[in-house]
């Protein structure tokens, strides 16, 4: 594709990113959505979010690994274990990244 | 408190998140190059789509030839997730003239929200409650034109073998486990997870939507069971 056609796609990209983003902030006052969808709305994040990090914790080369063949693993159940623990954003990362490097290092 | 001191509110808030995010917006700018998308386009996407996961996904499909009309409907839906973050700051926003609700709304990332909602849920009747959103957004939006511009730049030269990719799953844990709060949430959290795993095979990513949707589904179905 050619720089322009990439930007083109940005663009129709970011333009439905920011509907998404500015829909109910637009729309407050105007429309109430159903209560099903409110009820609903906490899940999104969670699941969505779930789904995108699950792969990349338990998958190498796409075969499921839960040995010393996969660290990220590993460091991935001690950063869910500190932020369950201290619900603290810097820790959480920080510590997932020192298991990380440490398990590089011994293992 | 006045809009200064509600702005750094918000800066203060979405900082440390920018341990996770500098890494994962240096990575993006190196995938984004491997996948053969030229350094100004690259660096151009952090503005104009401005949502990390998206871009990676983006960068990523660029890079294995998928048809544009499949990679504007990947955006959508993986994005969908923040139709939540702006009906929950809508009544917040609801009396600030447009321009205010435009720019809060283009600034409205999972990061900036989750850094930003407790001090909006402490404070939701400030007339400056908007400064704290401001203050997160901008700062997250800062960070990461600032470190997609760094990933673009000299990315290709960083040692492959400090794992700063493992930056994006452990934003998202940080993100993610806090919000785990009840029996139904965990459920919908487990579901997702597992489906995203067994359907990794799905071309062009489409496991990670059916995976999000079968975990929406479940939480709401034990919820509805009274199982909170």
């Amino acid at each position: 594709m050619s720089q322009t056609t990439l930007l083109l796609l940005w663009l129709v990209c970011g333009l439905i990113t920011f509907a998404i983003r500015y829909s109910f902030i637009a729309l407050e006052g105007h429309y109430r959505p159903p209560s099903w969808f409110i009820r609903w709305l906490p899940f999104v994040p969670i699941a969505a979010l779930t789904a995108l990090v699950t792969p990349e914790l338990l998958l190498v080369a796409g075969q499921i690994d839960l040995g010393a063949g996969n660290p990220r693993f590993w460091a991935g159940l001690v950063a869910i274990a500190v932020a369950a623990r201290w619900r603290n954003t810097l820790l959480t990362i920080a510590s997932g990244f020192v298991a990380l490097w440490l398990l590089n290092w011994l293992v | 408190m006045t809009p200064s001191s509600a702005f750094w509110l918000g800066v203060r808030a979405l900082l440390p998140m920018l341990l996770g995010v500098a890494p994962f917006g240096v990575i993006y700018g190196v995938v984004a190059l491997q996948s053969g998308i030229p350094p100004l386009a690259a660096f151009l996407m952090s503005s104009l789509v401005f949502a990390g996961s998206a871009q990676f996904l983006l960068a990523q499909l660029i890079g294995v030839g998928a048809p544009a009309l499949l990679m504007v409907g990947a955006v959508g839906l993986i994005n969908l997730r923040h139709a939540l973050y702006s009906a929950s700051v809508a009544p917040v926003l609801h009396a600030l003239p447009r321009r205010w609700k435009l720019l809060l709304a283009y600034l409205l990332t999972d990061e900036a929200y989750a850094a930003a909602i407790p001090h909006l849920l402490a404070e939701p009747r400030s007339p400056q409650a908007h400064w704290i959103l401001f203050g997160s957004g901008f700062a997250l939006w800062f960070g990461w034109q600032l470190a997609t511009l760094v990933g673009v730049l000299i990315g290709a030269q960083l040692p492959a073998d400090l794992g700063l990719d493992f930056a994006l799953p452990l934003t998202f844990i940080a993100i993610v486990v806090p919000l785990i709060d009840s029996r139904a949430r965990l459920i919908a959290a487990l579901v997702a997870g597992v489906v995203a795993v067994l359907l990794v095979p799905l071309p062009y990513k489409t496991g990670l939507f059916v995976a999000a949707l079968a975990g929406l589904a479940a939480g709401a179905f034990m919820q509805g069971r009274g199982k909170p």
